[in-house]
């Protein structure tokens, strides 16, 4: 039986500047129920990707097809519709500066689940907030107030929120230390775990935490994808690029 | 003429033209960006979900937080505004039109025009600030991809509440601006309080208080719009937010300065028109 995909990209095409092309032809899936690692070299697109199949930067040519829907073909209720099924965790998390770490999670459910009560909405807040591994004597804090680690601990526990079927992680583990990358990586697979419907992309360039928590791992490189599949294809690749990428681990030298 | 001089001459007026076209596009097209991105903000102030809680919150921070340099500042100005009438008129013996030029050129230009400066330096210019910080710091990416309008949840309220509070700011300023010019004329320059009044009230008419709260609205918007805009669509980290309050808040300046004279020439004509 052919697998379900949660994204579907065919012949993705950028362009900012006449000729000039950050993504050249894109075709990738992101299967349902799996991780789906995005890993490259600095500048090869891959937060242009994302923002492409997050509906914020609009293609020059191609489609992007999220949940069976071709995204360009929507309204915009239609995209704020089914924008409700993502879940995403930013670089630096995009808390809400001047909302409490509970206010910060609280937020997509005052937006959106206007059924619910607010005991109800603040016991979902909570129970996100517990599953992220974050302290409940931090919850009336400002992110201002709270170290990177606990940020990304509250940020995806606003990503989670609404249950989303797909959850993005944009670059979750730069700027962190060993430590907390770890926990990280850690917190994304727990996070799969518990929830093995929803699928989840990750961009990064850490290649041991893509071999680590990805089902699939995709490779970009000039706006192109380079190499797609489980973590064993890059590990016996002879594409002397992907071989230099898995020989020096983590960045273009 | 030769030949090629000739060629070379209409090389660079080609430029020229072409590069004064480029110019007059670019600022064309800037401008109907701002007045779509204006436009669709502001209407969506009036669909679902109402965003009362944002517009309460920058209401306090625009008109409330806003009272205290207001206050300063009108009563520091109807006092100077006051003497330096007084010394003009003494010249020709008719200090007891003190009163009424001061109130009227108070609620007419300065009362709106030096409140819309006020607030545009003051709330313009954070507004600048936190919409260009949340733009770098990804804030305006996540409410995006959490399913909220950023012009409806961020723009709107703001917009309307500088169209609101600009007016009532411009009222406050008028009353003390008054107050300080009745203090230095009756209790420091010893003139008689109640031709002070009768010739205020005798020369001050609804309309130009009217026209003073019309241009105040206008400066809101502009302002809020401008300053709005500038934050959103800034670029290039804790820098970009500095040049996004910056040209904001001068640009919100100048522009209330430019177009209080327009305003002022439509209100009269209007005025003109409908008496």
């Amino acid at each position: 039986m052919a697998q379900e995909n949660a994204i579907e990209i065919i012949d993705l095409k950028k362009s900012f500047s006449e000729g000039d092309y950050v993504l050249n032809g894109i075709n990738l899936n992101v299967p349902k129920g799996k991780v789906t690692v995005i890993i490259g070299f600095s500048g090869t697109g891959k937060s242009v990707l994302l923002k492409h199949i997050l509906g914020i930067l609009k293609p020059t040519s191609g489609t992007i097809k999220i949940l069976g829907k071709d995204i360009s073909l929507l309204t915009d209720d239609e995209k704020v519709k089914l924008r409700r099924h993502f879940g995403v965790l930013f670089q630096y998390a995009a808390l809400f500066d001047d909302k409490t770490v509970l206010e910060n999670v609280m937020f997509p459910l005052d937006e959106h689940r206007k059924d619910l009560s607010k005991t109800q909405k603040l016991q979902i807040a909570y129970e996100k907030l517990r599953l992220s591994g974050l302290d409940e004597k931090h919850y009336k804090k400002l992110p201002g107030e709270i170290s990177g680690g606990m940020r990304k601990r509250c940020g995806l526990a606003r990503a989670l929120a609404l249950d989303p079927e797909i959850l993005v992680y944009d670059e979750p583990t730069t700027g962190l230390d060993p430590i907390l990358t770890e926990m990280v990586d850690n917190l994304i697979l727990n996070t799969h775990n518990q929830n093995k419907d929803s699928s989840s992309l990750v961009v990064s360039h850490d290649l041991h935490a893509a071999f680590r928590i990805g089902d699939y791992v995709a490779m970009l490189d000039s706006g192109k994808v380079l190499l797609h599949g489980p973590p064993k294809v890059f590990l016996e690749s002879d594409n002397p690029l992907v071989a230099r990428f898995v020989s020096k681990g983590v960045n273009k030298k | 003429m030769s030949e090629k001089l000739r060629e070379r001459v209409n090389h660079y007026l080609d430029l020229i033209v072409l590069t004064i076209v480029g110019v007059i596009e670019e600022f064309i097209y800037e401008v109907g960006c701002v007045m779509s991105f204006g436009a669709y903000s502001m209407g969506t102030f009036f669909k679902k979900p109402y965003r009362m809680k944002e517009f309460i919150q920058q209401m306090e921070f625009i008109g409330n937080k806003s009272i205290f340099i207001v206050v300063l500042t009108g009563t520091f100005t109807g006092m100077a505004l006051a003497f330096q009438v007084y010394l003009g008129f003494r010249m020709v013996n008719a200090t007891s039109l003190t009163g009424p030029i001061v109130a009227m050129g108070i609620a007419r230009e300065l009362g709106p025009v030096l409140t819309g400066l006020i607030v545009a330096a003051r709330a313009g210019g954070a507004m600048a600030a936190n919409l260009g910080s949340m733009r770098v710091s990804e804030q305006i990416d996540a409410l995006e991809v959490m399913g909220v309008d950023p012009l409806e949840y961020l723009v709107a309220p703001r917009m309307w509440a500088s169209v609101v509070a600009l007016p009532l700011l411009t009222g406050v300023f008028d009353f003390t601006a008054m107050v300080g010019s009745y203090f230095l004329c009756i209790h420091v320059l010893e003139m008689d309080e109640a031709i002070f009044w009768d010739k205020t009230s005798l020369w001050l008419n609804p309309n130009h208080i009217n026209e003073g709260l019309i241009k105040a609205a206008v400066f809101g918007a502009v302002f809020s719009l401008i300053c709005c805009y500038r934050g959103f669509k800034t670029t290039g980290g804790a820098r970009g937010v500095g040049d996004s309050t910056n040209r904001g808040v001068v640009l919100s300046m100048v522009m209330i300065i430019i177009l209080d004279f327009f305003l002022m020439n439509l209100i009269d004509i209007y005025y003109k028109v409908t008496t």
